[in-house]
């Protein structure tokens, strides 16, 4: 995997310290450490702060004060391309009017010049999802949870060691949640990549974490391995959370 | 949802409209074309005619290759430059020139871009004494892409807008240059509806009168509908009216039959989801800048012009002359007739629509229903200039033509209306009945019951916009009213046409003050509607 950020030895793949963000209704005030190569749940209910969470870390929401590390590098200023990270999101993914092939394409050259090694990496990177010999749809041709596979293909090619999923199985049926899942975990394990992804669903926390976080209005209320996230009792919006869904 | 009672009254109502747009615009079509087999066969082959058809299509795809080229920068930066100071103005400004007569538009670009306007008059301090002459083609291209770039620029941005804002994201994510952006995201988008956008302008500019009537005339710069009305009201010669009303029909004709081909752009924004942003405004902020400064003051100028022009002219005098007050007088007396006239017959054409779309829909109620539909853009076919002229040649048997002027205006704005009137409506009130219908019928409030009680306030709104807009058009037009001479019926706009040709320029500032006030405030809801109208929906 080539390697685009100089981890340093020890340092936490993600460090949030009092990044905020202050929009004109609420402020958020994000604290963590997240260690290299977990997969991180991140749950809590609608509106407060999960995609803000995300945004923060990939660099589409600036912070009005605090700091965030990636590998131990301070990311202010840097821009969303140059931070080691890649987001998959839960619908419009893959350009619409762009073949699969170039869509996964753009993961090695935003501006689309492929050559034949790089068409290579391409179809392995599909292979590699279980999409052999799609190269040449369309989008609009393949089920959803077949487009998020081409998302992941995606990052597979720009390995990034960091990936976040913002809801990668809402639109998708059980089957198809079930299958993504496993192709997550075995790309996690494969790559090393630090995970984090957003969900609604208690099945998919269990089936995929190892940690979890749970956001309550505009901070990281908790944050724990799985065992004991899942067995927490005390905070009444995460016991609400966890109640509901069983 | 209706009763049986209800049904058949609609189905009634529906055949009574047909029938009449039918008689009304297809009689004097009927009229043109026996006339024309009669009339001299030989000077379809005239050098004049071909000169003229030649012009028409000449300025109507320069015209649309300026205003859509030029609408491409524009929405670009207008959409990347989320904010850009005053964008949400600039963007309500692009959506003005939509309602402002042609008239009082032409006379502001007069005086922009005339002999003595502040374009020549800076080329002058410069040294140049070569002005820009704004008769002709140069004139005729300047006002049609005042009129149609604004209106090009907010349906590619509209476009532009319904792209998924997760694009961006991952646009960001990835590092895409804004030249990738442009050639991988912007530029398919607009491309798909580029067809689209040039058929409408192109559509616009080929039947476009007033502009053509007040800034081209002679041999040189003649369009069809223009030609028509120098045929009738200088050479009465109704034979070459008549043949070019037919080319007029012919062109329209294969216009529309392209358009159809093209498919219609829809100005519709998304309707919920993220909120939009852009991350790849790093580059480019200073041409984006200018681009956007440039498109304000080319738009703004006319109208600020109009302004200044009015308020330097005598208002108080004007505001005495009982010609002016007669002028208006008759003006809004037409404008309101035509609306409500247009109403009345909007409403069958789409209550009828939910009717024919019910799953065991009879037959004859669908194709009644589809050919409502289709009629009521007849004028499109046969555009107005063109019914009056039939009109003009018909009711010249029966004496004196003034006298029915006034009615035949009515009537000839209203289905100019129609098809605007529709387009608002008809969403309008397919959610309304969708919405209500089935209760309405199960709690028995049919009839009248249900216009007064349900359906009449709860489409207040679209209603009123649609009147609003239908005077207004009303209002502006000149084309009519200009066939039929007018020695009876002065309007507003044909006053103003008078002054401009008597080079009273002061008085005809002051009237195209008045007159673009009022269309203005007339089509602000509707022009204005892109978020108030889906409030409803």
């Amino acid at each position: 995997m080539p390697d685009h950020s100089n981890p340093e030895a020890g340092a936490p793949a993600i460090r949030l310290y009092e990044a905020t963000v202050q929009f004109e209704q609420k402020r958020l005030v994000f604290s963590c450490e997240i260690p290299t190569g977990a997969c991180v749940a991140v749950t809590g209910p609608s509106g407060s702060g999960k995609s803000t969470l995300f945004n923060v870390i990939a660099g589409f929401q600036p912070i009005g004060s605090g700091t965030v590390e990636i590998f131990g590098k301070d990311m202010a200023g840097r821009e969303p391309a140059e931070r080691p990270v890649s987001i998959i999101f839960q619908e419009n993914n893959l350009f619409a009017h762009l073949s699969v092939e170039q869509n996964v394409g753009l993961g090695i050259d935003p501006s689309l010049r492929l050559g034949a090694p790089e068409r290579r990496r391409v179809e392995h990177a599909l292979t590699r999802v279980g999409l052999e010999g799609y190269g040449g749809r369309k989008p609009a041709l393949l089920s959803g949870g077949e487009r998020q596979r081409v998302a992941l293909a995606r990052a597979f090619v720009r390995s990034r060691p960091i990936l976040l999923l913002d809801e990668p199985f809402a639109a998708l049926d059980p089957a198809m949640r079930a299958d993504m899942a496993e192709l997550l975990r075995e790309l996690g394990t494969e790559t090393g990549s630090t995970l984090l992804f957003i969900t609604h669903q208690l099945e998919d926390v269990r089936r995929l974490a190892d940690s979890a976080m749970f956001i309550d209005g505009g901070t990281i209320a908790l944050m724990e391995p799985i065992g004991s996230f899942l067995a927490h009792r005390e905070m009444p919006a995460l016991a609400n959370f966890l109640g509901i869904d069983r | 949802m209706y009763t049986t009672r209800e049904a058949s009254a609609i189905v009634r109502a529906g055949g009574i409209v047909l029938a009449s747009i039918l008689l009304f615009a297809g009689l004097s079509t009927v009229v043109l074309l026996f006339h024309a087999e009669g009339g001299a066969g030989g000077a379809l082959f005239d050098a004049y005619l071909f000169g003229v058809a030649r012009f028409t299509l000449l300025q109507a795809s320069l015209s649309t290759v300026l205003s859509v080229a030029l609408a491409i920068p524009v929405a670009r930066a207008l959409a990347r430059r989320r904010h850009f100071p005053g964008r949400n103005w600039i963007v309500r400004l692009s959506a003005l020139p939509l309602g402002l007569p042609a008239l009082v538009a032409t006379l502001g670009i007069i005086e922009v871009w005339g002999r003595r306007g502040i374009v020549n008059q800076a080329l002058a301090t410069l040294g140049l004494d070569n002005p820009v002459s704004v008769y002709g083609l140069a004139g005729i291209l300047i006002a049609h892409v005042f009129f149609n770039l604004p209106l090009a620029a907010r349906l590619l941005m509209a476009g532009l807008e319904r792209i998924p804002p997760e694009y961006w994201l991952t646009s960001a994510n990835l590092g895409m240059g804004s030249g990738a952006a442009f050639r991988l995201i912007e530029w398919p988008v607009m491309r798909g509806l580029l067809p689209g956008i040039a058929g409408l302008v192109f559509m616009l500019c080929a039947t476009s009168f007033t502009i053509v009537l007040t800034l081209g005339g002679g041999p040189a710069a003649t369009t069809i509908e223009v030609a028509i009305y120098q045929a009738l009201r200088f050479d009465f010669d109704p034979p070459r009216a008549v043949i070019l009303s037919v080319l007029q029909i012919a062109l329209t004709g294969t216009l529309l039959y392209f358009m159809r081909l093209l498919g219609t752009p829809a100005e519709e924004a998304p309707t919920a989801g993220r909120a939009i942003r852009r991350f790849d405004g790093k580059r480019g902020r200073l041409s984006d800048g200018l681009v956007i400064l440039a498109f304000t003051l080319f738009t703004a100028a006319p109208l600020l012009a109009v302004v200044a022009a009015g308020f330097a002219s005598d208002l108080p005098r004007l505001a005495f002359d009982p010609l002016l007050h007669r002028a208006l007088a008759t003006s809004l007396a037409i404008a309101l007739a035509s609306a409500t006239l247009c109403l009345a017959v909007a409403m069958p054409a789409i209550a009828i629509a939910p009717l024919a779309a019910a799953d065991r829909a009879p037959a004859p109620l669908r194709y009644l229903a589809g050919t409502l539909q289709a009629t009521s853009s007849l004028i499109l076919l046969v555009p107005p200039v063109v019914v009056a002229t039939g009109w003009f040649l018909m009711l010249r048997t029966f004496g004196e033509v003034g006298r029915f002027a006034p009615y035949v205006v009515v009537v000839i704005n209203a289905l100019m209306a129609l098809p605007f009137v529709i387009r608002v409506l008809e969403p309008a009130y397919r959610t309304h009945i969708a919405r209500t219908g089935r209760l309405a019928v199960s709690l028995g409030v049919t009839g009248l019951h249900r216009l007064r009680w349900i359906d009449l306030p709860a489409l207040k709104r679209p209603l009123l916009t649609a009147f609003a807009f239908a005077m207004a058009l009303s209002l502006g037009d000149l084309g009519a009213v200009a066939i039929f001479g007018a020695d009876g019926v002065v309007t507003l706009p044909w006053l103003l046409f008078s002054r401009m040709g008597s080079y009273r320029t002061a008085d005809a500032a002051g009237i195209a003050l008045l007159l673009g006030i009022l269309c203005l405030l007339l089509t602000l809801p509707s022009t204005a509607s892109g978020k108030n109208a889906r409030d409803d929906a």
